[in-house]
């Protein structure tokens, strides 16, 4: 107590002196610690690697729509009261619509910079869900998810989803025809769940589709619901990346105890700060010169009309995919109706994104690693989780694919029932066959890698030899490169032991043990990683005279 | 990382034998020929040893806040210049609206300008030696763990939850019963759906009001090969539920010659070839609206459901799960299309009580 009192004596005796910054500061930490905050932060190292900023571009995107959906606020009227458009778009005037269509027509025909604002806010709800996306298959090939990250890992997850869903609910507001159709098949499909379906439907539109509220709802959901979740875990997923330091790439002097980079200030600050406006300024320029969401071109919405061509935005493409591509199976029985062509997709929807959210759990299960990794694992050498990683993507894509049948069938002439039916099989086959395909990709890096670390690289110089024979000069990797390329551990299968003991009683192994060590030997066994060189290949090789 | 000795005791190691094996020949490690180099030394940049490239940098990064500066000037002389209902023919990409054209490209140039000046700045200014930093384990350390862990039995052992068995069970009870009235409150959202599915406005009697010309349908309006869409007699687009009405109501009318129809129900239903529809889907009830008049298809184009129209309703191809409702039809005294009822089943997608 009494040397923080002599402190702050001092402190007092210096005040005249100090400039008004540092007054300032020592007025803030009086009250708020931040000197300590600044101590700790100030100069914290981030490394650098151009994929560290896709999760950048995510959180810019996030800001930008966050500003301009403030400003759309102040015009958008959320109201579905019936009025006639009297506006300047010629085409629409005297036509009957909603209140909040009306109001979206203002905002991008009457109110100046209006359709700017509003077209930026759109494509970056487009960016913002891509760059999740994106950012999420790098850290999932990187195996950035692993200890003590998966909390983290689902948080960004979480984010992915409500992004969906707030960009879903986001673009059915102006209640144009396009949207409206949108909301129309999301009313579908509640309908099709068994027991609760109708009543779900009739509380959410307050009564029958399409009703009176729904666009006063969705605007509840859409500006205050759903953004304040993601504020929330937007704020805890940045301060997990605070707390556990930023995973870095393997290279020399990196290791599991360090982290090697530029300080947040000035370098780190100024890049990430200047990318924030490179982000906004780029999307600016989009919104400048590509058309988004023309509602002026589709209408009004009306329950009788619909325009061909209907597609969501992209991220809800896949389920869009689904649906379309499930046969139309319908179950009648005692007085009720399961429409499973469309409540099996409902629930198939939410697996698809499961099934790569849970992934990390999977993997520390399989492998029984209880250490924090800090060093991101190069994908060839985790071949499994690369396949299973790409087999996700093919999944999705093949989805989005099915999504847009009828774009693929138009603009490919081809017949849309073959399209659907290449979906409805690939959906089957093509993640495994890209699984296969990818693992063994990987294996062939292995081998590359360890042909590289043994025997040095290429050098495309053909040398003549006295007698005649011809060989390709290798040049030795440097020690960097070396160290690069044979820092990763290759784990050891998990194995079951003997189904005998000691003494030749039976031994008791649960089958979640046999499961495990069946898939520890398909993640680490022999078919799923190359050796790596050890030392004393290597040793043999460079000491001797042969170069082949 | 792995190559260092005595750098993880605190991780289990019987799992990972490679590493093990490792550790186990100290001295080959020392010489092996993959250890870790360490960091490599700095490379000092261009501007780091001469002056004058880093007097370009500054001029380069000067520069590009300078143009910012510029930009928003031409974006506030952009808002006030250009009136909002301009619009200009600009390669490629057609006749845009002038004022978003140049409002989006100033402010997109103020803002990227910013952006590539302080990158700028960074990259070759300020100063670009990695260093590095200690990490700690997340974990506590096994005395805090023990610390926290005393906290916890002494504080949960004050208040007596675990040997007060009553308070802590009507405290569950509380806790798990006071959400009901939050969801209690969500009754009123909507109303309970009774019947309101299973019917449709069409009643016995009512005119087929041409949804084009607003005029009662004639027979002979009804041409072969094109499809009609009607909706009843009496409706009006400024009835309070008209939109909810005509989502299901919405009906296409089809002419057909009376021996291409392959339903005999559906002959039964139909007046002179003339047959009534549904028009929304029976998949998630987006409105028909593609005709293919040789096949008498119709195609809804949100999910490329197919039904034939000449044999019922009846799914060729899509996600759709049952036929299209069908609407019986006639013709009254003066001669005008009529409905003979209401649809006998529900319209538009499936439910859990249609049954």
């Amino acid at each position: 107590m009494s040397t923080a009192s002599h402190a702050t004596n001092d402190a007092t005796a210096r005040r005249g002196k100090a400039p008004a910054g540092e007054r300032v500061a020592d007025w803030a930490d009086g009250r708020l610690g931040i000197y300590s905050l600044a101590k700790a932060n100030m100069r914290k190292i981030f490394p650098d690697h151009w994929s560290f900023m896709l999760g950048e571009v995510a959180l810019y995107s996030f800001m930008i729509i966050i500003l301009t959906g403030v400003y759309l606020t102040l015009f958008f009227h959320p109201s579905m009261q019936d009025v006639t458009y009297s506006g300047p778009y010629v085409p629409l005037q005297g036509i009957r619509m909603s209140e909040a269509y009306a109001s979206t027509m203002n905002i991008s025909f009457e109110v100046r910079g209006g359709l700017l604002i509003r077209q930026i806010h759109h494509w970056a709800a487009i960016v913002f869900i891509a760059a999740m996306l994106v950012h999420m298959m790098r850290v999932f090939f990187t195996g950035a998810f692993r200890k003590p990250r998966e909390i983290n890992w689902l948080f960004g997850f979480l984010l992915l989803v409500l992004g969906m869903f707030t960009g879903f609910t986001g673009y059915s507001l102006p209640d144009d025809l396009l949207s409206g159709t949108g909301v129309r098949f999301m009313e579908g499909a509640i309908l099709s769940m068994p027991i609760v379906g109708t009543y779900l439907s009739m509380f959410l539109f307050g009564g029958e589709f399409p009703g009176h509220d729904f666009v006063a709802r969705f605007y509840t959901i859409h500006i205050l619901l759903l953004p304040g979740i993601m504020a929330g875990l937007l704020v805890a997923h940045l301060i997990l990346v605070f707390y556990h330091k930023h995973t870095q790439f393997p290279g020399a002097g990196r290791t599991e105890k360090n982290v090697v980079g530029m300080p947040l200030l000035p370098v780190y600050m100024a890049k990430a700060g200047g990318f924030f406006f490179l982000v906004f300024g780029v999307i600016a320029a989009m919104a400048a010169l590509a058309s988004i969401n023309p509602i002026w071109e589709y209408g009004p919405y009306r329950p009788d009309q619909v325009s061909t061509g209907a597609q969501p935005d992209w991220y809800m493409g896949f389920s869009e995919g689904l649906i379309r591509a499930m046969p139309g199976w319908e179950i009648n029985f005692l007085g009720h109706t399961l429409q499973l062509g469309v409540f099996l997709p409902l629930m198939i929807f939410p697996l698809v994104l499961a099934a790569i959210a849970v992934y990390p759990f999977i993997e520390s299960w399989v492998t029984g690693d209880t250490r924090e990794h800090h060093i991101l694992d190069r994908p060839r050498n985790h071949p499994v989780r690369t396949g299973v990683g790409t087999a996700w993507i093919a999944w999705y894509m093949v989805l989005l694919l099915g999504g847009g049948n009828d774009i693929v069938a138009t603009h490919f002439h081809l017949s849309i029932n073959a399209v659907t039916w290449f979906v409805r099989i690939g959906f089957f086959v093509l993640p495994l066959l890209t699984f296969i395909a990818t693992k063994r990709i990987c294996l062939g890096l292995q081998r590359r890698d360890k042909d590289k670390v043994l025997h040095g690289r290429e050098t495309g110089v053909i040398k003549r030899l006295p007698h005649g024979e011809f060989i390709e000069v290798h040049e030795p990797l440097s020690q960097e490169k070396l160290y690069t390329l044979t820092q990763h551990e290759q784990p050891k299968p998990i194995e079951v032991g003997p189904e005998v003991d000691e003494n030749g009683v039976q031994r008791k192994i649960g089958t979640m043990t046999k499961v495990r060590a069946k898939l520890s030997q398909g993640f680490y066994g022999e078919g799923s990683q190359i050796p790596k060189p050890t030392a004393e290949e290597h040793v043999e090789i460079t000491s001797g005279h042969g170069h082949h | 990382m792995s190559s260092q000795p005595g750098s993880h005791e605190d991780m289990s190691e019987e799992k990972f034998p490679e590493r093990a094996h490792k550790h186990e020949g100290t001295v080959a490690v020392a010489e092996s020929p993959f250890a870790d180099p360490g960091l490599p030394p700095h490379e000092p940049r261009r501007q780091d040893i001469d002056e004058r490239a880093a007097k370009r940098s500054e001029r380069t990064v000067a520069l590009l806040f300078t143009v910012s500066m510029l930009a928003t000037i031409g974006f506030i002389a952009s808002y006030v210049i250009f009136p909002i209902d301009k619009i200009v023919y600009i390669f490629p990409f057609g006749h845009v609206s002038a004022l978003n054209f140049a409002l989006g490209l100033t402010l997109g140039l103020a803002l990227f300008c910013i952006g590539a000046g302080a990158v700028h700045w960074a990259r070759t200014l300020m100063s670009d030696e990695e260093m590095p930093s200690e990490r700690h384990p997340i974990e506590a350390e096994p005395e805090v763990k023990a610390q926290v862990l005393a906290d916890f039995k002494q504080g949960a052992k004050e208040s007596q939850l675990g040997r007060r068995k009553l308070i802590r069970n009507t405290m569950f009870g509380a806790l798990a019963m006071v959400p009901l009235s939050g969801l209690v409150l969500l009754r009123d959202l909507g109303p309970l759906p009774e019947n309101k599915l299973r019917h449709t406005a069409w009643r016995n009697g009512l005119q087929l009001i041409n949804m084009n010309t607003n005029q009662p349908l004639r027979p002979e309006d009804i041409q072969v090969g094109s499809l009609t869409f009607a909706q009843p007699q009496g409706f009006s687009e400024g009835d309070p539920n008209y939109q909810s009405e005509l989502a299901k109501a919405a009906l296409m009318l089809v002419r057909l010659h009376p021996q291409d129809i392959k339903d005999k129900r559906e002959l039964d239903w139909s007046h002179d070839g003339i047959v009534a529809f549904s028009k929304i889907c029976t998949h998630v009830g987006c409105p028909i609206s593609l005709y293919e008049q040789q096949t008498h298809h119709v195609l809804c184009p949100c999910h490329q459901s197919t039904f034939d129209l000449s044999d019922g309703g009846r799914v060729i191809f899509g996600p759709a799960g049952h036929a299209l409702p069908q609407l019986q039809i006639g013709v009254n005294a003066q001669g005008n299309l009529e409905a003979l009822g209401d649809f006998t089943e529900p319209v538009g997608p499936s439910f859990w009580e249609r049954g």
